[in-house]
């Protein structure tokens, strides 16, 4: 079952225009009320499926970097007593490279953090107001520094692809991030998501979304870089030296079962899959009246975690290993993946394959939800 | 029964838009036929379709009763006819049922083509015509113009022209008050065998069949044993009557009255426009002389998007068909497009209202392709085969061409009517379409010209692209004047180096470059870009004449997937499934439903 636990921390001080996550800004937070109700809510995904240790932990958000050092660690405490920890378990935090929030990592690493992702989004003062966040280059580079002093693995997020962003500014960019030394980078491109600041500012013209031509550019130098930085993609956006990828994230791209705590998470055990109530209101009172956020549990079809296992799987690099997956849904490999756009996708260098595994080449990684169009066998997609 | 000279039957004819309709809903208020809760715009347009675009696709007829300043009450049959010349043949059925014609001239407009068309076969029939001068409440208006202009170029005494208003009930009582005086009472003999001739028949849901009958000689009644003479079958009356637009039945229809029968059929198939209808015992021997047999001119084929909606097609097609017995149908299976249906119209505008009552009355997907008219080809023979004659309905039977000793095409003579202002551009039009030139007379601040046309330069968008240049002033009418040769070859359009069947045309050798340039850019546009780069081609035979590429797609991927929120991923992979339902596929590429159909419009040239 499970070994690998999300906790969404759903408060932001601010909702950035261009993020459609569940994030909520409140002015005040219970925070004695949110460690009970967290507590409970996780209490309830460990009787269920709670028997093996976990590996890994994932606080995100939200700005999970608000959260007081010892709330993590009360939660840490009570995971560890219900499922038990392996002996090198990944604990990762999101956190906001603000003054503020890097006064907390010596605590956050105290509580047992062991792995921060920091939200730097750019190394360009003006980049980063356009993209609506608080902090200033110099405020984001000082918080990777103590980062990297307090928590043995670091990484960081940029988003590019920004409107008018030319190719020599991104690599620019780029080259200076790849020389800080983290072991993990995620590169985001922007893209525009509905009910999103940033949705409403296209639709009115405030501003262009940069081409799809130009974005595939940029993809291509994003590529090229990482790999001659020796961390090289091994998901669409996220990049790492060997052996220094998030196991967290690796668990969903690998269809593995995780469990979700906290407004909004999404989990997996066994073939159900689990919502909790997003709003966190909705949340708090579901915990007090049911012990639990559960918003819905649902049983997925065979078919159904094919493809899911399959749209997951093709993001990475090191794609999908389909006896295994045949013998998982029991569904023979031709119904899972559709032969003919196999073999066309294959000439057409989108797509590899050796004898245990499929996968997406680094060309076809930029149009990776067309090729899964094609190739995800569309008995496995309801319509 | 109404005395003869009690009746009076009469058509409203015009060009298209001039108030026909509107005048019908005037003269049926003003005789009280429906009340004004009853009544809406257009009442006697009642198809949706009809009701949407403001046109009139078929005649309707209505009784009205009027009681004159005479103090007499007159029977009136009133047949409000289609402006458009796509539905000229309602015109003339309706004309031979009558003995008059209200020429309704719009005071802004004046004569226009069909306006011409239609008098002349008015005057044909020996009609009196009472000229009407509408919409005189338009500040545009210029009644006295108009009326010189009924003088000068129909050669009509225009002296008592009634000066009216559709819209605003100006005249109507003028026009009831000429009508009478005017238009002849039918002749006819009560006790002589009966003739009636089929003016019309449609399907109703309720009824079945209805037949609108015009009685000639003789009585028509319920119980009656009749005869169709031409078709040569027998039925038993069931109902007689009329409508007024509500129907209303009659104990019986006289001489000269005009009103409908049913007779339990099933099909209108059995019900032919133009029989006559007698009595089985005792009946007339020789039929009334019937009409002329509408032609198709334009055909194209339609298939289901959805190869499994094949029989729902069929079943649709036949349904509408019980209702518009002017369009033909035959089963056609393109390796392309499956099976599907090659549908004859009677132009245009025709084909569009089929098509669109097709996709909306019975919620059918289409493709449709290139609109196409009849080839003849002289063959020459082969080893295994003699030599012949084909009539090339369909791009797709085009024959190996060095088999081909003569192809020819129909041509056309088409008089457009416009102000001078557009008269450059036009003859701009008509000479890019391979026109020929033949007349050209100026009729005060208007030209009339007459070109040849050869057919298939008309049927695309050559009546968009004369409305468009002329701001919708000018118009066109036109009839066709028989085959000529012509250097034709067919033309294919390729797609990713693969024949797309339902987009390959028959194209005069001349223009046939500029044509391939104009489909091979637009369906540049139209083509979604694909994983590849898809060549499109137009090709004569093995040559290819134009060329464009749609490079191909370079973005198209989900940045940020974390959080193990799998749902909306999936939510891509059903919409991209559903998208799939709506395409085609030729060598891999899908191409969108609606290109094929917006891939032929020409466009400005
Ligand atoms: N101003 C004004 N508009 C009128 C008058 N009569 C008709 N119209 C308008 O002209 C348009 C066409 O009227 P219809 O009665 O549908 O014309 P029609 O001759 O039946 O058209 P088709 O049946 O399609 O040939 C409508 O918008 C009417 O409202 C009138 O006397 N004055
Ligand atoms: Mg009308």
């Amino acid at each position: 079952m499970a070994r690998a636990l999300y906790i969404h921390w759903p408060f932001c001080l601010k909702k950035c225009p261009y993020c459609d996550f569940n994030s909520h800004v409140r002015d005040t937070v219970d925070h004695a009320a949110w460690e009970a109700a967290m507590l409970r809510d996780m209490e309830h995904e460990a009787l269920i499926a709670g028997d093996e240790a976990l590996e890994s932990i994932f606080f995100g958000g939200g700005t999970p970097s608000l959260m007081p050092p010892a709330l993590v660690g009360a939660l840490l405490n009570r995971a560890q007593q219900l499922w038990g920890f392996a002996p090198d378990i990944e604990i990762t935090l999101e956190a906001n490279p603000s003054s503020v929030e890097t006064a907390k990592f010596a605590d956050l690493a105290v509580a047992g953090i062991n792995r921060v992702s920091l939200g730097l989004q750019s190394l360009d003062d003006e980049a980063l107001k356009f993209l609506g966040r608080l902090h200033s280059v110099d405020e984001g580079l000082a918080a990777l520094d103590v980062a990297q002093n307090h928590f043995s693995r670091v990484s960081f997020d940029l988003i590019y692809a920004r409107p008018n962003q030319t190719e020599s500014n991104w690599q620019a960019e780029l080259t200076r991030a790849l020389g800080f030394g983290t072991d993990h980078l995620s590169l985001y491109q922007l893209t525009i998501e509905p009910n999103t600041r940033f949705a409403t500012d296209v639709r009115r013209g405030v501003f262009n979304p940069l081409d799809d031509d130009p974005a595939a550019d940029l993809f291509e130098v994003t590529h090229q870089l990482t790999e001659g930085a020796g961390i090289p993609a091994y998901e669409v956006s996220n990049h790492a030296r060997h052996g220094q990828e998030s196991r967290h994230n690796l668990t969903y791209w690998r269809y593995q079962d995780y469990c979700g705590i906290g407004p909004g998470a999404h989990g997996r055990r066994g073939d159900q899959a689990t919502l909790r109530h997003k709003k966190p209101e909705n949340w708090l009172s579901g915990v007090d009246e049911h012990g639990h956020g559960l918003r819905k549990e649902r049983a997925l079809s065979r078919p159904e975690q094919a493809s899911e296992a399959l749209l997951m799987g093709l993001r990475l690099a090191e794609g999908i290993a389909f006896p295994m997956l045949s013998e998982r849904f029991a569904i023979p490999f031709d119904r899972l993946i559709d032969q003919d756009r196999l073999t066309m996708l294959r000439d057409l260098g989108f797509v590899w394959q050796s004898n245990e595994r499929i996968g997406v080449t680094s060309r076809g990684m930029p149009v990776l939800d067309a090729l899964l169009g094609e190739l995800v066998n569309s008995e496995l997609v309801t319509a | 029964m109404t005395d003869l000279s009690k009746i009076r039957n009469f058509s409203i004819i015009a060009h298209i838009d001039h108030g026909k309709s509107t005048l019908a809903d005037r003269l049926i208020q003003h005789t009280g036929g429906l009340s004004e809760r009853e009544m809406s715009e257009q009442v006697l347009d009642n198809m949706d379709i009809e009701k949407e675009r403001g046109i009139t696709i078929k005649a309707q007829t209505v009784r009205l009763d009027y009681t004159a300043k005479d103090g007499e009450t007159y029977q009136l049959n009133l047949m409000d006819t289609p402006g458009h010349v796509d539905f000229a043949y309602e015109v003339s059925r309706s004309l031979a049922a009558c003995e008059g014609a209200l020429l309704v001239v719009d005071a802004a407009q004046g004569v226009e083509a069909q306006t011409l068309a239609n008098v002349y076969q008015s005057i044909e029939h020996d009609h009196e015509i009472v000229p009407v001068i509408n919409k005189i409440d338009l500040p545009a208006a210029e009644p006295e113009q108009v009326r010189a202009e009924i003088e000068d170029v129909i050669g009509l005494d225009a002296s008592e022209a009634v000066l009216a208003s559709a819209k605003s009930g100006i005249g109507i009582e003028d026009i009831l008050e000429q009508v009478v005086a005017k238009i002849p009472s039918p002749k006819g003999d009560r006790d002589a065998p009966l003739k009636a001739s089929l003016v019309d028949s449609w399907y109703d849901p309720y009824l079945g069949v209805v037949i609108l009958v015009r009685v000639i000689d003789g009585v028509i009644k319920k119980g009656l044993n009749v005869k169709f003479m031409v078709g040569e079958t027998e039925h038993l009356i069931d109902r007689v009557g009329c409508m007024r637009p509500k129907i209303e039945q009659l104990p019986e229809l006289g001489p000269g009255e005009i009103g409908f029968i049913t007779a339990q059929i099933k099909e209108v198939e059995q019900a032919r426009v133009g029989d006559t209808i007698t009595t089985v015992k005792g009946g007339a021997t020789e039929p009334l002389p019937g009409y002329k047999e509408v032609q198709s001119v334009v055909f194209c084929g339609m298939f289901p998007v959805d190869a499994a909606d094949f029989e729902k097609l069929r079943e649709s097609i036949a349904k509408l068909r019980l209702n518009d017995a002017s369009f033909t149908f035959e089963t056609e299976s393109s390796a392309a497009l499956g099976f599907g249906f090659r549908c004859g119209f009677l132009g245009l505008l025709h084909l569009e209202i089929i098509q669109e009552r097709l996709t909306r009355e019975y919620d059918l997907d289409l493709i449709t392709t290139a609109p196409s008219v009849v080839y003849r080809i002289q063959m020459g023979k082969s080893k295994t085969e003699p030599a012949g004659e084909l009539m090339l309905h369909n791009p797709a039977d085009y024959p190996d061409p060095s088999r081909i000793d003569v192809i020819e095409e129909p041509w056309i003579k088409a008089v457009i009517y416009t102000p001078d202002d557009y008269l450059g551009s036009i003859l701009k039009l008509c000479q890019d379409r391979r026109g020929i030139q033949s007349d050209l007379t100026y009729v005060g601040g208007r030209a009339q010209v007459t070109y040849e046309l050869p057919l298939n330069e008309v049927v695309f968008d050559f009546y968009d692209r004369l409305k468009s240049i002329s701001r919708g002033y000018a118009s066109f009418d036109y009839e066709q004047i028989g085959l000529r040769q012509g250097d034709l070859v067919k033309m294919s359009i390729l797609v990713n180096n693969e024949p797309v069947d339902a987009l390959s045309m028959i194209v005069h050798r001349d223009v046939a470059e500029a044509r391939g340039r104009g489909m091979c850019e637009r369906l540049k546009d139209l083509i979604p870009r694909h994983l590849f780069k898809i060549p499109v081609q137009a090709a004569i035979g093995g040559k290819v004449i134009a060329r464009e590429t749609i490079s191909a797609m370079r973005k198209d991927v989900t940045a940020k997937c974390y959080g193990g929120d799998i749902s909306r991923k999936k939510k891509l992979l059903e919409k991209q499934k559903k998208g799939k339902a709506k395409m085609r596929e030729y060598g891999n590429v899908s191409i969108p439903q609606e290109a094929f159909i917006a891939a032929l419009r020409m466009g400005e040239e």
